[in-house]
């Protein structure tokens, strides 16, 4: 809502700046958004009569006037096409300064000029400069032009909240600037206009309660010429209505003034009567703004013989609307129900300062005085003969004056205040509520209470609490107290193992952060909606929940993996220069049940995800770093110093997956159960993703590496150990995940401790097969272990793995 | 003294003049040990002599024999100071040698960094653990039921215009809020409740460098009896504080509008950056005021809604914007910087 600051101080003028002014406004809850001046700086500029204009001697386009300033004639060079005798101009005398220049005396192709006529343009009041700008002719000459056209004023732009449709009028504005200052204000001056003709125009309700009340009234004979005048122009133009006819500049300033859109018929258009009705299958409709709209069966309509003639409340129809030529017209003040209006100029795709106002609430009572209020100043304008005004009413369906009941006891219990009963009071009737104190005089304050009857235009007030903030907001939020609230002092469990509860994962989550981060990965964000067809190449599989309304393309499906987002800021810091990146992310990823024409909400699972990618040197540049390029073991080595938190076992089993390398990735598995994979992105994918250094990436579920042990301590052996080495030379094909798993089916608990401490393949090996040494250590928990014990399992071990892996011992 | 008594003087005298020159001018450990071998070996000079004693008459071995053995011990001591010494100078060649220049970094020392959005979502977790409140999340993708309908924001409803959502179909779609976690936490669970819900939220945005289609916010709810806006000032002023680390730290409360919350009030600090001095800055709009949470008492609808009394127990909701919070915290000046995840700009979070 854009309003002129001029305007609101005819009805209420606190002695306040603007500053001041906006911020009490703000301070109210009706947030100010921007401030402007409506002209530029404008210092010794008046009104100006042109004389007479002669042709300039030596340029065509320029003509040469002798112009009063009411004092003395001077002689002004102008360009201007609408120069002439007669009319009434801003005049800048010599010494002026207009928006960006100051005049001065001058000569122009040789013909002297003592000042300059202005354009709306240069006097920052519009971008117009196609001619001077002219005043009214009864402008008087000589006039101070700022006081003139009331320049000194603020154009003030607010951020209304929606349930403060009352202050969507200069006049509800001023209550609410009253009752901040505790002023007066002054009321609209409105005077029934009798009726000179008895034409009216039948109107038929048959909505209920969605247009309980229509009123409407006949002008015949207005004067097609008339103009707007320029006080209602420019009041039009500080709250960003641009001027259009006098009919229609009349129902916007009445709009803008009381609160009411009003609507005008060209009356020799419409046909037999007006009827307002839902809207039926299959009608269509012509918009004023020239677009066709296809009627939807919840729609209220103003129709006539001819069907419809305007969405309620929305707009209204381009065959029945006024014209340059309108002479006979009828006024529709109708009050629309918030309900029946909602959502339609969205849902049409329309822009109604008219639906604006009545989805909010419109003031059920003011329909009559709207009429009045446009006769009146129409009249003025453009003549005509008005026809009585009708109201077509069903009383039953108005919503009628609520009552509520104010408790003082749950005041200041919600407030956590002690404000006095007549504090109360003085603040219900500075916002204009009649309030009925409880008849009981004895009643202490805990009893006291008030009957409440809440004014027509406060369509937000329908409970208690409503009350209760208005309460607070006139005392101030600023004055209540504040205090922090008293509770017992209660330990909340942490459970230092596996727990669900999200405080205690949240821990566990810091500590797998905190251990990438030092590592030398840098967390990052990316959008959880993604590019579909990049993600379709990384994970084909899984059907993504795609958004109906993205912002664009590259955002229109959720993610089914992080590594999207995260590949796509590895190719952006890659393109800034960096060579090595590590960058990981937590957060959910989405899936759906595929093929579900219907999606319900519970046909989509939310999973959190922490993904990572790592390209580049192994260590950062340095004197004694080891800068070769990162393999697979350095990637899997950083997944598994955050599984090793856990305390749980996981397996990594060779595995294809669309996005890796088909040598270089594995499936992470816990319990059976795939969690995550690991690997390098597959080389045809990275040419794809245009990322120029080979990348290794981890997927793992979230929950699969958040469970924590709690430690059970065992006694510690008092006897010696023994190791064992050992080199067997297999197959290359043989898994270090196989040699394991036969050495444990051979082996007693007396082996505490297998390490394979080198893989060798090269010289002196068959190129088929590699070497792969074992460190194997045993110990007994309660007596020194016999060498030949030691030999004996070892020997076990070679023949099993002889056996099962034809492995031979490497000499 | 006899003559063999005056031989055996002179050879001692000049055994023991040549082994002090030899000890003393021994260069290293392997050249004295070869000195004491020498002079107290089994074939050594000393030891030759006091092999000789037996030849001498008997009344002279005594004395000669003290004689002997105090020059013995004395080359005793000499060559095992020499050799402390040498041990000694040797130890320090080696320290010397193995000098290194401590300037120079150590092996492997890059590390990474939080997101600086974590950095904050942890403090203001940690603020509000830290004096009872519970930590809950809920899904990103919801239903319209929990985002709008339950905060009493029913279809159409005019406040729906200022959440401008992401849609997957007309009854599912991207959280707007984090508002929806309190209904289903008050679903599940009774009063007293205090909880806080950290996480995503999605609005139709497009991303500038004040706004994201994507942002985080934290959920505060506080239901007990006897719950006031007094307390909700009370908590939202001392947490801004204690975030900011400014004791004196201005805030002030304006009044607004949420269908959820009645009374409703937007918080304000004074821009950290300015102080509003001056005309304020660009991080305030030239304010004065950075906008950083919408908060209020929870509206009675949300409470039946959730089939709470609202006669017997009242609360309090907020629900901040972590990223405006960050931006404040660490002076960063562009919402875009968060999700880019340029390297250079994590850098700074270390």
């Amino acid at each position: 809502m854009k309003f002129s600051e001029a305007w609101l101080r005819e009805f209420v003028n606190p002695d306040l700046s603007t500053g001041d002014l906006a911020e009490q406004l703000t301070m109210a809850g009706l947030e100010v958004n921007s401030l402007e001046p409506v002209a530029a700086v404008l210092r010794n500029l008046v009104v100006g009569e042109i004389l007479r204009v002669m042709p300039h001697p030596d340029a065509d386009r320029l003509v040469v006037c002798q112009v009063t300033d009411g004092k003395e004639e001077l002689q002004v060079v102008c360009g201007a096409p609408n120069a002439r005798a007669g009319i009434k101009v801003p005049l800048a005398l010599v010494g002026a300064s207009l928006s960006n220049l100051k005049v001065k005396k001058t000569r122009l192709r040789g013909v002297e000029s003592c000042g300059m006529l202005c354009s709306e343009k240069e006097l920052g009041i519009s971008d117009d400069h196609e001619g001077l700008m002219e005043l009214p002719l009864d402008a008087p000459v000589g006039a101070d032009l700022v006081d003139h056209l009331a320049l000194s004023d603020a154009m003030i732009d607010l951020d209304l909240t929606p349930n403060r449709g009352d202050c969507l009028s200069l006049i509800g504005l001023a209550r609410e600037t009253g009752l901040i200052n505790s002023l007066d204000v002054k009321q609209a001056e409105i005077t029934a206009v009798p009726a000179t003709i008895k034409d009216t125009f039948p109107v038929k309700l048959v909505a209920g309660s969605a247009c309980p009340r229509f009123v409407g009234r006949v002008l015949r004979g207005l004067d097609s010429d008339a103009k707007s005048p320029l006080w209602l122009k420019e009041k039009l133009r500080r709250s960003d209505i641009r001027s259009i006819n006098p009919v229609v500049d009349v129902t916007n300033f009445v709009m803008l003034e009381l609160g009411q859109p009003l609507h005008a018929y060209d009356l020799t258009r419409l046909e037999d009567k007006i009827i307002v009705r839902h809207a039926k299958a299959g009608e269509k409709l012509k918009l004023l703004d020239g677009q066709e709209a296809a009627l939807d069966d919840g729609t209220l309509l103003i129709t006539d013989a001819s069907g419809a003639i305007g969405i309620a409340g929305v707009m209204g129809g381009l065959s029945t609307g006024v014209t340059a030529e309108t002479k006979d017209i009828f006024l529709e003040s109708a009050f629309f129900a918030p309900r029946a209006i909602v959502g339609k100029a969205r849902f049409y795709n329309l822009n109604s300062d008219a639906a604006h106002r009545f989805e909010r609430g419109v003031d059920w009572q003011g329909q009559g005085r709207a009429v009045e209020r446009a006769t009146q100043i129409l009249i003025q304008i453009a003549g005509g003969e008005p026809g009585p005004t009708v109201e077509t009413c069903d009383k039953s369906a108005l919503p009628g004056i609520a009552s509520l009941r104010l408790r003082l006891a749950r005041i200041n219990q919600l407030l956590g205040v002690e404000i006095e009963a007549d504090s109360v009071a003085e603040i219900l009737n500075r916002l204009g509520f009649d309030a009925v104190r409880s008849s009981n005089e004895k009643d202490s304050d805990e009893q006291l209470s008030w009957q409440v009857e809440v004014p027509s235009h406060r369509f937000d007030i329908s409970i208690e609490t409503d009350l209760i903030e208005e309460i607070s907001r006139v005392f101030g939020y600023n004055n209540l107290p504040a205090r922090t609230p008293v509770a017992p002092l209660q330990m909340s469990p942490i459970p230092e193992a596996t727990s669900l509860s999200a405080a205690s994962s949240k821990q566990a989550l810091n500590q797998v952060r905190d251990q990438l981060v030092s590592r030398g990965y840098f967390e990052a964000m990316t959008y959880s909606f993604v590019d579909a067809s990049l993600q379709g190449l990384l994970d084909p599989d899984p059907e993504p929940v795609s958004l109906a309304n993205p912002l664009s393309t590259e955002m229109s499906v959720m993610r089914t993996t992080i590594w999207t987002g995260l590949l796509k800021s590895l190719r952006y810091n890659i393109n800034r220069q960096q060579s090595r990146i590590r960058l990981f992310e937590t957060g959910l990823c989405f899936y759906r049940k595929p093929n579900q024409a219907e999606l319900k909400h519970a046909d989509i699972t939310q999973v959190q995800k922490l993904a990572a990618l790592a390209c580049g040197s192994r260590q950062a540049e340095g004197w004694c770093n080891d800068t070769n390029a990162i393999d697979f073991y350095d990637m899997k080595g950083d997944l598994e110093s955050i599984l090793a938190l856990s305390g749980d076992e996981f397996e990594f089993v060779v595995a294809r997956h669309p996005a890796l390398h088909p040598g270089q990735s594995a499936e992470i598995r816990k319990a059976g159960a795939t969690v995550g994979c690991v690997g390098l992105l597959d080389p045809g994918l990275q040419q794809q993703f245009d990322i120029r250094y080979p990348t290794f990436l981890f997927e793992i579920n979230l929950d699969s590496v958040l469970g924590r042990r709690l430690p059970q301590s065992a006694p510690i052996s008092r006897f010696p150990e023994v190791r064992r080495d050992c080199a067997v030379i297999v197959a290359r094909t043989v898994t270090a995940a196989q040699l394991r798993a036969v050495i444990q089916t051979v082996t007693d608990e007396t082996l505490i401790n297998l390490k394979l401490f080198d893989v060798y393949q090269g010289k002196g090996i068959d190129p088929t097969s590699k070497s792969v040494a074992l460190g194997l250590t045993f110990q007994h928990s309660s007596r020194t272990l016999r060498d030949e014990e030691v030999s004996s399992s070892v020997a076990r071990i070679l023949a099993c793995l002889k056996q099962e892996l034809d492995a031979d011992i490497r000499n | 003294m006899s003559s063999l008594d005056d031989g055996l003087n002179k050879d001692l005298d000049k055994i023991v003049a040549s082994a002090r020159d030899a000890i003393a001018t021994a260069t290293d450990l392997a050249a004295l040990e070869q000195v004491r071998v020498q002079l107290l070996g089994k074939k050594g000079e000393v030891t030759a002599l006091l092999k000789a004693l037996g030849k001498l008459p008997a009344a002279e071995r005594p004395a000669a024999g003290v004689e002997i053995n105090r020059a013995k011990t004395a080359l005793q001591k000499e060559i095992t100071t020499r050799k402390a010494q040498l041990l000694k100078t040797d130890l320090d060649s080696r320290i010397q040698s193995a000098a290194l220049d401590v300037t120079l970094p150590g092996r492997h020392t890059d590390i990474g960094a939080l997101h600086p959005i974590t950095r904050v979502l942890n403090r203001i977790e940690d603020f509000f653990l830290g004096v009872g409140y519970d930590l809950v999340e809920g899904p990103e993708i919801e239903d319209d039921y929990h985002n709008f309908e339950a905060l009493n924001l029913p279809a159409h409803h005019p406040a729906r215009a200022m959440h401008d959502t992401f849609y997957v179909n007309p009854e599912i779609l991207l959280r707007t809020h984090t508002s929806p976690v309190q209904v289903r936490v008050m679903e599940k669970r009774q009063p007293p409740l205090r909880i806080i819900c950290p996480g995503r939220a999605y609005r139709v945005d497009p991303p500038d460098p004040s706004h994201a289609p994507m942002f985080h916010q934290v959920e505060g709810l506080f239901i007990d009896q006897d719950i006031s806006f007094a307390d909700l000032k009370g908590t939202v002023i001392e947490f801004l504080r204690v975030f900011f680390e400014q004791d004196d730290l201005q805030v002030r409360f304006r009044p607004s509008y949420f269908p959820f919350t009645e009374p409703s009030a937007e918080v304000d600090v004074v821009c950290v950056h300015c102080f509003g001095d001056g005309g304020g800055c660009r991080v305030c709009n030239h304010t004065g005021w950075v906008e950083v949470m919408g908060s209020g008492m929870v509206h009675p609808r949300v409470l039946e809604y959730a089939d709470i009394d609202a006669e017997k127990y009242t609360g309090f909701a907020f629900g901040m914007g972590a990223d405006r919070l960050a931006m404040l915290r660490y002076g960063v000046d562009d919402l875009r910087h968060f999700l880019d995840n340029d390297l250079r700009f994590l850098q700074q979070f270390q």
